[in-house]
């Protein structure tokens, strides 16, 4: 090898699909270096890179197809991978080794199938339209979607797995759901006719309508819906729409052409080695036909895609002799398990039963002919019994004396089979294959946290089943090592941000030498600990940060009072309440900018920034806002930023509150609360949500009878709708909800923890939130109120406070022997405004040294 | 009462020391920046650190972003070192020799420096 371009010895490969299977089979050819040896190019019939299938009905409740995707954009962007989207592959050439497309023919070494399935439906005379819609991809849930706008009513076609997702999907676009079943049973293939009964007792009470023993004989025009399904006899169903889920089928159209042995009931048949007919062809997923069977699961079809990727490598690779097809499921909300041999099928076989009719809970526990081991399980209702049976199944685990305890209700003493009962061998992620001596090696190898143990061995990041048992299993390891999970905030403190908070509080300490000295190591702190626990003084004392004190603790932004910009200067942004400002005070802000050369930009926030102030400049400019009226906007701080609203009910046709009235009054009572990370509000006037309000970490909505609160929203990296609080609130109960809501954040969140990922850490989710914030639980409510009315009374404007004193202003110097800025700060002129010079203008520009 | 605190570099006979500001012009715990001679020295003032120097002089310039911007940090003391953490992009470098903890290739000039009564004044060679 004496030339670095190897791309003459390189292997042509070419992958036919980008679902959760093909695009698993590119992620571990690069990760096995496969690139040295490959350059890949992979063919896709649908327009988006490969999204996460499992959680589509998600789609719907708030996740984009950005958020679905199982990975960033740049996996496609690798050197010696090609990605083509929206190029399905028309035809295959095995004589010539080239697959035909639309964007011509691409020449193969090797080639894997990996082109999935496509739903199963039956023909049914008058299905079409809205009448025949289907649940695979984005682009079906986009049609899904449109069809329900005009909707009352939604029919499934299908009550097994997919199907009750799909009712899920249609529930959450608010249509009336109703699921259509050939079988006598739900799922049937997963569960027994217990399990069948309970499941349908339990969605049934969802308000989902299950019709069981249906076969729709044709689809004619309805009476009170667009259609009517005409089952046997004169029975029938009338709905708007109609989504079949009725099964899938393999994609095996291309296979077939180009003549490859295909299985018994369709799909391309394989060996152990998921090879094709043809030993320069492999297929994989769900287009796969291994002994005849199609593998409908994720798990199995990652599996497929290990071995091939394995092989492609030249390494050795574990054969693929069938699935596992246990799954744990949550469908509409119920828990769902099935595990090994659910129907006991095996000769001799005895089964336990537990039925709860009262809660419709079921479990069965499936044993071998000498009651030794467990076979298989079904659960209904509780999947809390899951991982401990899936364990005793897979691993071979010798029963206890009496199996039954494993399915009875809990508390009654039943032996968990906690993590250290499981052998190394012992599957902990069937998705990506990880075992629990995986798990430990990553541990030794110096993994020490949840987040960094899931990146090293990729557990819990398939389908995420397993995180409560990888969980179990890194605490256990840790506990077993003799680790004690280090929470401290820094080398000086070994304490968590809430318990810091929680002293601060209790010993009302108010600066940060006394906590260092009676709580922390050392006499200096560090760049982690001064910010956080400055901002925990500011939440509970709020004094001026400007004290002489305090100005060492902040970060410069805090320090200066302005946001600082990649070349040393700052923005600077006045507060505009709501976002509502006079015309004077545009042109007042407007003389600023224009007198100091500011560049302008509207805000996210409904405010205005200007860029480009050195720091001398700042008391000059603050000077003259403040006598335009203006006050600091905290744009710099971990604060409240902006109460964003809509025009609301004074201008608006649709308005019914005055939602910009709201916002000022929440912007002014909050303005200046320090807090863990920033917060955003936004008000809208009316159900059409024109402020976004649904977005921020507090979103407060107009109803015909009061305030709806909406809390922990994001935008940003992590998009996250804010959760529905509570409902049709006078002003004064809303203010008190928002105020214990915010210092019971402020209180508890860990530092640089926003609201959206705080709400999820707790225990107990929203309810517990509720339970707190509304029902008072904790005996804070009183306590929280006079805390946030203490930071209420002693806000002032920091800026103003500051240009009253000489001895702070002094600190707004450039150079402390000289005057004037920065010389080497430049600037360019571009769309009329200057900006900040790029590295690579600046031999075009004259340098020369600023006369003072 | 004498606050000159001697420091190694005092022995270079080479050093000349010139007067930048007064003791009245540091922050407490924190920077300001001067101008010496078309260089901008970023001076931290630490008057409670009682086993090494009060008073430390590095170069303002941040060499990740490229902008004079290190006398605004926050100081901050790891693993024994006192610090000084860039306000852009957070990375460390040690007062005592400008040398960064997180990129080794990265460097700060420093300069002696000492309080003489309530004259602050910087080692010129």
């Amino acid at each position: 090898m004496n030339s670095t371009d190897t791309s003459t010895d390189q292997q042509r490969l070419i992958i036919i699909g980008n679902g959760m299977v093909g695009h698993h089979c590119v992620e571990q050819l690069i990760e096995r270096g496969a690139l040295a040896q490959y350059r890949v190019h992979v063919f896709s019939e649908e327009p988006l890179r490969a999204y996460d299938r499992v959680h589509l009905s998600e789609y719907f409740t708030g996740r984009d197809a950005e958020s679905l995707a199982l990975s960033g954009a740049e996996l496609y962007q690798t050197p010696g991978v090609t990605l083509h989207l929206g190029v399905p592959v028309l035809e295959i050439d095995r004589e010539r080794r080239e697959v035909i497309t639309a964007e011509g023919s691409f020449p193969y070494d090797q080639l894997v199938l990996a082109s999935g399935s496509y739903p199963f439906v039956p023909p049914i005379e008058g299905a079409e339209g809205d009448s025949r819609l289907v649940y695979r991809t984005l682009a079906d849930l986009d049609t899904i979607q449109a069809a329900a706008k005009s909707a009352r009513r939604g029919v499934v076609v299908g009550g097994g797995l997919l199907g009750l997702e799909a009712a899920n999907a249609l529930k959450s676009l608010g249509l009336e759901a109703h699921v259509v079943e050939f079988a006598p049973r739900l799922m049937p293939v997963q569960l027994d006719d217990h399990g069948g009964l309970a499941l349908k007792a339990q969605i049934e009470a969802l308000g989902v309508s299950v019709h069981l023993s249906r076969g729709t004989q044709s689809v004619t025009p309805g009476s009170e819906y667009r259609y009517r399904m005409n089952f046997a006899g004169e029975e029938f169903l009338e709905t708007d729409l109609i989504v079949f889920s009725a099964g899938i089928r393999p994609q095996d159209a291309i296979a077939k052409q180009c003549g490859l042995e295909l299985g018994p009931r369709g799909g391309v048949a394989i060996d152990s080695q998921c090879r094709t007919s043809d030993p320069a062809i492999y297929a994989i997923g769900e287009c796969a036909a291994w002994n005849g069977g199609i593998f409908g699961l994720v798990a199995p079809g990652y599996q497929m895609a290990r071995s091939v990727a394995t092989q492609l490598c030249g390494e050795d690779s574990e054969p693929f002799m069938g699935a596992d097809m246990s799954t744990k499921l949550k469908l509409l909300g119920v828990d769902v398990g099935s595990i090994g041999d659910a129907h006991g099928a095996t000769a001799g076989s005895r089964s336990y039963r537990f039925i709860d009719e009262a809660t419709s809970s079921y479990r069965r526990l499936v044993v071998s002919a000498d009651g030794k081991q467990a076979i298989g399980a079904v659960l209904v209702g509780d999947n809390s019994y899951y991982d401990t049976l899936l364990q005793y199944v897979q691993n071979g685990i010798k029963l206890p004396a009496d199996p039954s305890c494993l399915i009875l209700p809990q508390g009654e003493g039943a032996p968990a089979l906690g993590a250290d009962a499981l052998p190394d061998t012992a599957t902990i992620c069937s998705c990506h294959n990880v075992s629990k001596g995986a798990i430990c090696a990553a541990i030794d190898g110096g993994c020490g946290d949840l987040a960094g143990l899931k990146s090293a061995t990729r557990a819990a990041t398939g389908c995420g089943g397993c995180s409560a048992l990888l969980k179990q299993v890194f605490e256990h390891e840790l506990t077993a090592r003799g680790v004690v999970v280090d929470k401290s905030l820094c080398e000086h403190f070994a304490y968590t941000r809430q318990e810091l908070y929680g002293i601060v509080r209790v010993e009302g300490i108010e600066s940060f030498e006394a906590l260092l000295a009676k709580h922390g190591r050392g006499h200096v702190g560090c760049d982690i600990c001064k910010p956080a626990v400055g901002s925990i003084l500011a939440s509970c004392w709020n004094r001026s940060i400007t004290d002489p004190a305090l100005v060492p603790l902040q970060d410069t932004n805090d320090t200066f009072m302005a946001n600082m910009q990649k070349n040393g200067t700052y923005s600077v942004v006045p507060r505009i309440p709501g976002g509502e400002i006079t015309p004077d005070g545009l042109l007042a802000i407007g003389a600023v900018a224009k007198k100091y050369d500011l560049y302008t930009k509207i805000t996210g926030g409904q405010r205005i920034d200007l860029f480009g102030a050195q720091l001398h400049e700042l008391p000059d400019i603050w000077a003259e806002l403040i006598a335009a009226g203006f006050e600091t906007g905290h744009a710099y701080g971990k604060s409240l930023r902006t109460v964003k609203s809509c025009v609301g009910s004074t201008w608006c046709r649709y308005g019914v509150q005055d939602s910009v009235g709201m916002a000022l009054l929440l912007e002014d009572r909050y303005k200046g609360l320090r807090s863990p990370h920033k917060i955003k509000f936004a008000v809208s006037g009316c159900t059409r949500e024109c402020a976004e309000a649904q977005s921020k970490d507090v979103g407060v909505i107009a109803t015909e009878n009061g305030w709806n609160l909406y809390v922990a929203g994001n935008g940003g990296m992590r998009p996250r709708h804010a959760e529905l609080f509570a409902t049709d609130l006078d002003d004064e109960t809303l203010i008190r909800y928002i105020d214990r809501f915010l210092m019971f954040y402020v209180r508890t969140a860990d530092r640089l923890q926003r609201t959206s990922v705080w709400r999820e850490s707790l225990d107990g989710g929203l309810d517990y939130l509720k339970e707190v914030i509304i029902h008072d639980s904790l005996n804070l409510a009183a306590e929280l109120e006079a805390q946030m009315q203490l930071v209420i009374d002693r806000y002032e404007c920091e800026w103003a406070n500051t240009l009253k004193d000489p001895e702070k202003l002094k600190r707004f110097r450039t150079f402390v022997n000289q005057q004037g800025g920065d010389p080497d700060i430049q600037f360019v002129e571009e769309r009329g405004q200057r900006r900040p010079v790029r590295a690579d203008e600046l031999a075009l520009i004259p340098l020369f040294e600023e006369v003072v | 009462m004498s606050q000159s605190s001697a420091t190694a570099t005092v022995e270079q006979t080479s050093v000349q020391w010139r007067a930048l500001c007064s003791r009245a012009d540091l922050v407490a715990n924190s920077g300001v920046v001067a101008w010496v001679d078309g260089a901008q020295v970023a001076l931290f003032y630490l008057p409670d650190e009682t086993r090494g120097k009060q008073l430390y002089a590095v170069d303002n310039r941040d060499p990740k972003s490229g902008a004079n911007v290190i006398g605004r940090g926050i100081v901050g003391s790891l693993a024994g070192d006192l610090v000084i953490a860039a306000p852009l992009y957070k990375q460390h470098y040690r007062l005592e020799d400008g040398s960064c903890l997180e990129y080794p290739e990265q460097q700060l000039r420093t300069w002696p420096v000492r309080l003489q009564g309530d004259r602050v004044e910087i080692g010129l060679s």
